[in-house]
Parts: C-alpha cells; sequence; structure tokens
C-alpha cells in the first residue's frame, strides 16, 4: 500500500493557514448571513405582500441554486456588470451570507411562528403593541428555538465553504489541491483536511450540544 | 358599558355571528352559554377587537369602536381571560403581571410590584410570585393570568372558557376567584360551559347558537323556564 504521510509533512504550515482562512470566512459569512437572514425574516412575515413577496422571493431563489452557481455569479458575473475585479476573501464571503441568509432566514422566522399564537394574544389584550408583544414576549421564547438550529447553519456553512476554493480562496480545501499538486500525493492531504474539517465541526456540534442542555435546563415550558 | 348592534362576523364563507344585539350594563356579571362552535367566543373576542367584526356597532363606555380605534387603548380598558391561560412562557408569575403595566401604562416596577403582589395576595398566589408558569398547576395558572388581566386595572372583564381547560379539582378556585371578583362588582362577560357557575353568579344569561342569540333572561328564569326550544334542548343535554 502507498501511504506515507511524512512526505507532506513539510506542508503543515499550509494546512494552518488554510484552516485559519476557512474558520474567518465562516465566522464572517455566518454574521453576515444572520443580518441578511433577519431582515429577510422579517420581510416575509411583514403582513404587507408586495415586502413579503420579496422575502420569499429571496428565500426560495437563493434555496433553488446551488452554490457553485452563486460564488461563480459574484465572483465571475459581477466583475463584467461592474467593471472591477473583486478579490477572492469578499466574493467569497458575498457569496456565502447571501446563501446562508436564506436558510437563516427560514430558522428565525420557523422559531418566531413557533411559539404559541396564543402569546401573542395575550400580549395583545393587555394593550401592548405588537413591537412590545414581539421584543418582550415572542422574541425571547423564540430564540430558545433559533439558537440550536442556528449552530447546525454555522457547521454546514463550514463545510460547504470548500466551495470556495474553485475562485482562488486559498482555504484549507485549497491547500489540499495545493500539496497535491506540489508532490502528486492526493490521499494523504485530503485525508488530513478531512480530518481538520471533521474535528472543527465535531468541537463545534459538542459545544453546541452543552449549549441546547443549558437551554433546556432553564426551559420553563 | 357595553353595547352590541347588529354584529355580523365572517371568516371567509363562514358566517359566525349573524346579527347579535347585547347590552352589558356597569357591574353586570353576563354569562353566555350554548353549545360549541355557536359563535360566543368569537363574540367575546369582537369585544377586545381580537377579532374585527365585518358589520355592525360596538359600543365601548359610550365609543364607538372600529378599525379606526386605537385597539391597544380600548384593550387597556378591558381584561382577557383566555381558556388556555397563555401566561406568557419566558417570565415568572410577578413578572407576567408587571409587563403591561409597566410598559404600556408606564407604571414604575416598584407600583406595578405593589399591584401585582395584591393581586396575587387575593387569589391566593403570593408564595408563587417568582415560579415560572411550567411550575404552577393549571388552577393556579388561570388564577396568576385572571391577576395579570386585573393588574391594568380594567372596567370590564372577559372570560372565554376560563375552567375548560382545567383538571376537574382546579375548577372551583378559579369560579371562586370569579365570583369574589363580582362580588366587587367588576363588570364581566363570561363564557362557560359551567352551569353552576351561571346561575349562582350570573346577573343575566344569554343562550347563543348558530350565530345567534336565542334566549336572554335571568339564570333563575332560564334555568326553571327556558322558552327557547333549542335552549331547552340544550339544558336538557346539559344538566343531569
Amino acid at each position: 500500500m502507498n501511504l506515507d504521510f511524512s512526505r507532506i509533512s513539510s506542508y503543515s504550515p499550509l494546512f494552518v493557514k488554510g484552516t485559519v482562512t476557512t474558520l474567518e470566512l465562516t465566522l464572517f459569512s455566518v454574521v453576515l448571513g444572520i443580518m441578511i437572514g433577519l431582515i429577510v425574516a422579517l420581510l416575509k412575515m411583514s403582513s404587507f405582500k408586495p415586502v413579503s413577496i420579496i422575502g420569499h422571493v429571496y428565500v426560495e431563489l437563493i434555496r433553488g441554486t446551488p452554490l457553485l452557481v452563486q460564488l461563480y455569479i459574484v465572483y465571475y458575473g459581477l466583475p463584467q456588470l461592474i467593471g472591477q475585479d473583486i478579490p477572492s476573501f469578499p466574493a467569497a464571503v458575498a457569496a456565502l451570507s447571501v446563501n446562508s441568509g436564506a436558510y437563516v432566514a427560514e430558522i428565525i422566522r420557523a422559531g418566531i411562528q413557533a411559539v404559541d399564537y396564543g402569546q401573542m394574544e395575550a400580549a395583545r389584550s393587555l394593550g401592548m403593541s405588537y413591537g412590545l408583544a414581539m421584543r418582550f414576549v415572542i422574541i425571547p421564547q423564540a430564540i430558545k428555538n433559533i439558537l440550536p438550529a442556528l449552530g447546525n447553519e454555522f457547521v454546514a456553512l463550514l463545510k460547504e465553504s470548500a466551495a470556495v476554493s474553485v475562485i482562488s480562496m486559498s482555504d484549507l480545501m485549497r491547500q489540499a489541491d495545493i500539496i497535491r499538486a506540489a508532490t502528486y500525493t492526493a490521499f494523504e492531504p485530503l485525508i488530513v483536511v478531512a480530518l481538520i474539517y471533521f474535528t472543527m465541526t465535531y468541537i463545534f456540534s459538542s459545544f453546541q450540544r452543552v449549549l441546547e442542555r443549558r437551554l433546556k435546563a432553564s426551559d420553563s415550558r | 358599558m357595553i353595547h352590541v348592534k347588529d354584529l355580523h362576523k365572517n371568516f371567509g364563507k363562514l358566517h359566525v355571528l349573524k346579527g347579535i344585539n347585547a347590552e352589558v350594563k356597569k357591574g353586570e356579571v353576563v354569562v353566555i352559554i350554548g353549545p360549541s362552535g355557536s359563535g360566543k367566543s368569537t363574540f367575546l373576542r369582537c369585544i377586545n377587537l381580537l377579532e374585527y367584526p365585518t358589520s355592525g356597532e360596538i359600543y365601548i363606555e359610550g365609543e364607538l369602536i372600529n378599525r379606526k380605534t386605537d385597539e391597544n387603548k380600548i384593550r387597556q380598558k378591558i381584561g382577557m381571560v383566555f381558556q388556555h391561560f397563555n401566561l406568557f412562557n419566558n417570565l415568572n408569575v410577578i413578572n407576567n403581571i408587571t409587563l403591561a403595566p409597566m410598559k404600556v401604562k408606564g407604571l414604575s416596577k416598584d407600583i406595578a410590584e405593589d399591584i401585582a403582589s395584591e393581586l396575587l395576595k387575593k387569589v391566593g398566589l403570593e408564595d408563587k410570585a417568582y415560579a415560572y408558569p411550567a411550575q404552577l398547576s393549571g388552577g393556579q395558572r388561570q388564577r396568576a393570568a385572571i391577576c395579570r388581566a386585573l393588574a391594568m386595572q380594567p372596567d370590564i372583564m372577559l372570560f372565554d372558557e376560563p375552567t375548560s381547560a382545567l383538571d376537574p379539582e382546579m375548577v372551583k378556585e378559579v369560579l371562586m376567584t370569579m365570583e369574589g371578583l363580582a362580588e366587587e362588582g367588576m363588570t364581566m362577560v363570561v363564557v362557560t360551559h359551567e352551569m353552576g357557575f351561571a346561575r349562582e353568579v350570573g346577573d343575566r344569561i344569554i343562550f347563543m347558537d348558530e350565530g345567534q342569540i336565542l334566549e336572554e333572561s335571568t339564570p333563575d328564569l332560564f334555568f326553571s323556564h327556558p322558552e327557547n326550544n333549542r335552549a331547552k334542548e340544550f339544558l336538557s343535554k346539559v344538566l343531569y
């Protein structure tokens, strides 16, 4: 069996660099994605039809097209329109956060709508405005529904971010490609990269499980 | 205090209320009874604009209420108690009670908590002030919900089947709380299936079926000599 990890050992700095880039990329995209998602969720829940349609169309369009296509449109397509190249990092963050925003919007909407409607009615019956009821009664309860799902979204995005290697982002996946080309070995760098991805998602999922248990412990329902 | 003229309510094609005319005087306890789906709850929910009437007029303290009315203003005058309590799950009992007085009326925390403690003492829940809804029995939750509505110091209280979701043993404590409130002179409109309560506490009975008021009389008269045939049939099935 032709397997020798010593052949790639001198490239370990590249793995570190790639891991850092992937984490940066994911963090930026998740934060932006949550902001986009919050706005889109509010649009979607608007009682004013034209506004809710905008939110609806956004979610359907983004979820109905491949991330790879979205990446290409931002990185290769947009420069043609605006007459200026977009560096790969902002392009990757833009595509990933726009993509993630659609999923986050659905998470937030579902989290809010999962709160029993009686809670809203009771608040309104006391003379509270829609905004007050949302702020003090509905959102605090919705967060318990939303947080765990947002954690899943973070893990999903961390993995999907590997797609950005195709627009020459030097993320973790891209480093595996570079090492593969430089050493003519494929299995070793790929397996190392897979392990690094797995370690990151596993650590995060464990962290998330603890958080979820805490939320449940204080759950007053 | 409440004056309702030819109230109609449609949900799409469903005609739920077909011309309700009713009046509730200050300090009066009006009990609405009737079979399920007769429009009792919808009628009640129209009074505080949780549902908007399709047509007809509702006057609260002489003021016509409709889509132009500031619904939040009107609702401050009208407390509502729900079948499923609807206590805010994220807040403990005292915060459930003080939230609206503080955020809507702008009362200080101290004053709101004083009002809340007094109400809790009255319904025998002073030791549950810091408990969360999930830690309470159904009867305790409903009593807390009554306190929450009363803390806004409403002129009118609406009760939408307040004991229908309770264990049998919890019913009495809630009814006694309501009876105490009636004795203090609160204007109350109560939708209920508790015939004993209707007879003992009610000043007037309204019998509804299929979106209409079929009979309206005093409890004594209604339970001993119902006139309407549908009311007779209903009572013969309900009273054992």
